[in-house]
């Protein structure tokens, strides 16, 4: 695509005059890194705390025409298999879409405001969620996508000292609240969440101060900004799910070991089942899936990226979906699925690496354990 | 020191050329943190894959630039594949053939043809 179709976020000339190195990303124009490359960024957001534009994010409320959360709750109930009902005022929780055949469309961030829902859903697949919540909850809901606001990621453990000294509140939250902040005549929408497995923030900020914003934040001597190719080692460190590599429309939130995600209330009793695709997951809860996703550690330095085929002898049991060198385990890491049989931490498979057989052992994941404030 | 359209560096000793990548593909590539390298002994063809590269962002191959025999390979680069960030032309050198015909560094860029093809 050439970069003159690509859409760019409010702080695409900030990115431009702190190095970032800009490349595109799901129709967005958006910086890979900067001056001090992957490794270091990565380290950075581990040890300090990293700033992510991640505007290209859809922000997307869900309103009730009751003008009832409940009845918001309900209806989107309706397209994910997760327990909204049961979310509480001020609460965040993570949500799939799912298919008629029990494949994931996209995996997304539900909180529950006082009188709406906000969804925070990725970006290749923005256009065709929102088309797909109107699809199927027009009639109760409106749907409104949010333009007018950026949405910048603080990741690490100094983010709450970082954070709260712009607004003190930040602190008060722990993991998976959302609320409200008062900073500079404006609100910010705020969740104590993220996808690094860091402790941090997510925070929405009104178009004309997210750069005055994002400069307070980089100002500090904790900040850093921090580019998409460190993001996506931090998440593979944290075990978590990249769309369209780990997860899609082939896969099933349990074949992607997702069940924590889906709560019990939607497998049981009277609010069991009523999402795309339930007899299939629900099935696979109950008989097992065929395949799993699980995490690999290679031996070796050799990364094993996404496509390698995974080998049991002469069998082919799987491959991988994500690869990556881990800057703080200090070792390849991968994550992909494998018939079930071999799913079991611990074992051993080879991987297929330029023809060449390279051993790799089943583990569990996150790679790096999660700082998550609970 | 000749250069090639692939970035690496070639450095005459003698019969042997030392072979490595320059500091603007260390730089292109980000950091490295594998490296696979040759077997000692191997004939290679110009064009053939010696050497594979691993850097946070994706796999290169450096490739033979000329005929010959590897008689040397840089095994520090094993066990500290960021060598190839922090000493791009020195420290980390990939490995030395042994050339039976000079001549065939004559078709590779000088250092100012090089610099002229990436700026």
């Amino acid at each position: 695509m050439p970069m003159a179709d690509l859409s760019r976020t409010p702080l695409y000339d900030l990115h431009l005059a702190r190095g970032g190195k800009m490349v595109p990303f799901a129709g967005y124009e958006m910086p890979v890194q900067y001056a001090p490359g992957v490794m270091k960024e990565h380290l950075w957001t581990r040890e300090h705390a990293g700033l992510f534009d991640v505007s290209h994010m859809g922000q997307v409320i869900l309103r009730a025409k009751s003008g009832s959360v409940d009845d918001a709750a309900d209806a989107l109930e309706t397209l994910v298999p997760v327990s909204i009902a049961a979310l509480k005022e001020g609460r965040q929780r993570y949500a799939l879409f799912t298919n008629d055949t029990g494949g994931i469309l996209d995996d997304l961030m539900v909180a529950r405001k006082n009188d709406h829902l906000l969804l925070v859903v990725n970006a290749a697949c923005k256009t065709q969620d929102i088309a797909h919540l109107q699809a199927n909850l027009s009639d109760t809901c409106e749907i409104t996508p949010v333009t007018d606001r950026a949405l910048i990621a603080l990741q690490g453990p100094e983010a709450e000292t970082a954070l709260s000294r712009l607004v003190p509140g930040a602190a008060e939250m722990r993991f998976m609240d959302a609320t409200d902040l008062a900073w500079n005549g404006t609100t910010l929408w705020v969740t104590r969440s993220g996808y690094t497995g860091e402790d941090g923030y997510e925070i929405s900020v009104p178009e004309p101060l997210a750069v005055a914003f994002t400069e307070a934040l980089l100002a500090m001597d904790e900040v850093e900004p921090i580019g998409l190719g460190a993001r996506d080692s931090l998440r593979l460190e944290a075990g978590l799910c990249l769309y369209g590599n780990d997860i899609d429309t082939t896969t099933t939130p349990v074949e992607a070991a997702l069940e924590w995600a889906i709560q019990k209330a939607r497998r049981e009793g009277e609010r069991a089942g009523g999402f795309p695709g339930a007899d299939v997951i629900l099935g696979q809860f109950a008989n097992g899936a065929p395949r799993r996703r699980v995490g690999l550690l290679p031996e070796g330095r050799a990364p094993m990226r996404d496509g390698t085929g995974l080998f049991a002898g002469d069998r082919k049991v799987g491959h991988v979906t994500s690869g990556a060198y881990g800057p703080s385990i200090e070792r390849p890491m991968s994550m992909g699925y494998v018939d079930i049989e071999f799913a079991e931490t611990g074992t051993k498979l080879e991987g297929e690496v330029r023809g060449k057989r390279m051993p790799v052992t089943v583990a569990d994941m996150p790679f790096r354990p999660s700082t998550y404030k609970r | 020191m000749k250069y090639t359209e692939d970035h690496e560096w070639l450095r005459a000793e003698g019969d042997i050329v030392v072979v490595g990548i320059t500091e603007h593909a260390a730089e292109q590539l980000g950091d490295v943190v594998f490296v696979e390298l040759p077997e000692v002994e191997t004939q290679v063809t110009k064009g053939d894959d010696a050497v594979v590269i691993e850097s946070v962002k994706a796999a290169s191959d450096i490739v033979a630039p000329v005929d010959g025999e590897i008689v040397e390979v840089n095994d520090d680069l094993a066990d500290n594949p960021g060598l190839v960030n922090e000493d791009p032309t020195g420290k980390a050198w990939f490995f030395k053939i042994k050339v039976a015909d000079m001549s065939q560094l004559d078709e590779y860029m000088s250092e100012d043809e090089y610099q002229d093809m990436i700026s």
